[in-house]
């Protein structure tokens, strides 16, 4: 199992000098297993460069989406197979009491904010309302379960020949509480992201700046580390890098990661746009790119 | 490889909002297991969540015996807190119990179903208040 970092920046697009080491695009990660289709983790502006590329394959494409905050949903209008005829598109999403998953999209899919409307669309698409619970893709078992994030927000665990990658790019697992004296069954994402080989995890904030942006449903460094630490996950990649940091900023946050993490096992690192992360069901992880 | 047990979203949301306020709150999971109640709730029933632990449905039913006005036993069924589980609606009532501080009090009993994204219950929460001022 592979995983390839098409973007990575929460929250809004930046691109710009300051941003060239881990990118300027928002959420888009591309899962390449064994056996089986693409497996697309989010739609944001990653998608776009994603979406030129796997336009050329054959077969049917799944896109499995966290939730529908535009950071991860704005590349879709602008991801080539949506547009190419009879192309058969899984849109996978979690689901809400009140509107389908269909109807959701298609309010960003429609004027005023798209030119186009969603039933124009010429892919074939069909629309998975996820709620808690196992799935199959292709050679990989997927379990989905909401977290703790403002609307209906799920995460991803992914397993195939013994190797598990976690996705919960946007999460705030210590809402109000103190992660030092937090039991692990009452801690959202915790059973999702338990004994990972790599957790992909929001990890927007500096320890400073979270105290101003408690509720918003984003973590801090310390609390990505802390999360990462109570699920006993191999390695921990942090994601969802706020667009007002710059690169040097975020060397500083991935220094912080590294200090809190400690010397035991791999140390945290910063998810950088345009690398490939190899899960092997060794439990050994590397990066390419 | 074995993986924990974790409570549900809902469930984990209202505990963290009931240890945030001073309404005495207490959590029951899908299964009518008490799960978790408040400091305010604490100073009401008379111990510590920490010296109880969770309490399946049978245990603090039969530990907190319900009362109406006219001292007759409450069934189970008809309880604020089954209601909410069973019928999925809201329910609320004033009864009279005992508590484990041997303290006889009577309380308003609001229980309220949560719903999960699938119309599953995912447990209730129940606000109570002491109605004799007590």
């Amino acid at each position: 199992m592979k995983a390839g970092v098409w973007g990575c920046r929460g929250s809004l697009a930046a691109p710009g000098a300051d941003t060239v080491v881990y990118g300027g695009n928002t959420s888009c990660v591309e899962l390449q297993l064994a056996d089986g289709p693409p497996v697309i983790l989010d739609a944001g502006t990653g998608i776009r460069l994603l979406g030129l590329e796997v336009a050329s394959r054959s077969g049917p494409i799944h896109l499995c989406l966290t939730h529908l905050h535009l950071d991860h949903l704005e590349g879709l209008g602008f991801f080539v197979p949506l547009w190419q005829p009879g192309r058969e598109l899984h849109i996978w999403g979690p689901a809400s009491p009140v509107e389908s998953l269909e109807d959701r999209i298609a309010r960003y899919l429609s004027p005023p904010l798209f030119p186009v409307e969603l039933a124009e669309v010429p892919a074939n698409v069909t629309f998975h309302d996820v709620h808690e619970g196992d799935f199959t893709l292709g050679s990989a078992r997927v379990r989905a379960e909401p977290v703790s994030h403002r609307g209906p927000t799920v995460g991803y665990r992914f397993e195939e020949a013994g190797s598990v990658l976690v996705y919960i790019p946007d999460h705030e697992p210590f809402l109000g509480v103190d992660p030092e004296a937090a039991e692990a069954d009452w801690v959202s994402g915790f059973a999702l992201a338990e004994g990972a080989d790599l957790l992909m995890h929001d990890s927007q904030y500096f320890e400073h700046e979270y105290p101003e942006h408690v509720g918003w449903g984003h973590s801090s460094v310390a609390h990505a580390v802390a999360f990462g630490r109570l699920a006993g996950v191999r390695r921990l990649v942090l994601f969802h890098h706020d667009p007002l940091h710059t690169d040097d900023q975020l060397r500083s946050l991935e220094a912080r990661a590294q200090e809190l993490w400690g010397d035991e096992g791999m140390a945290p690192e910063l998810a950088r746009e345009g690398t490939t992360l190899q899960i092997r069901s060794t439990s050994r992880v590397t990066t390419t790119g | 490889m074995e993986r924990t047990a974790q409570k549900s979203l809902p469930l984990i949301l209202a505990r963290e909002f009931a240890s945030n306020v001073a309404t005495p709150l207490s959590i029951l999971d899908e299964h009518g297991t008490l799960v978790f109640f408040n400091e305010p709730a604490e100073r009401i029933i008379g111990r510590t969540h920490a010296e109880l632990g969770d309490l399946a449905a049978d245990e603090w039913r039969a530990r907190f015996r319900a009362e109406r006005a006219d001292g007759t036993h409450v069934p189970d069924e008809e309880l604020p807190t089954s209601v909410a589980l069973m019928e999925r609606r809201p329910a609320h009532e004033t009864l009279h119990y005992t508590m484990l501080d041997g303290r006889r009090r009577t309380l308003s009993v609001t229980a309220i179903p949560l719903l999960e994204r699938g119309e599953e219950v995912a447990g209730v929460v129940v606000v109570f208040w002491e109605a004799d001022g007590a």
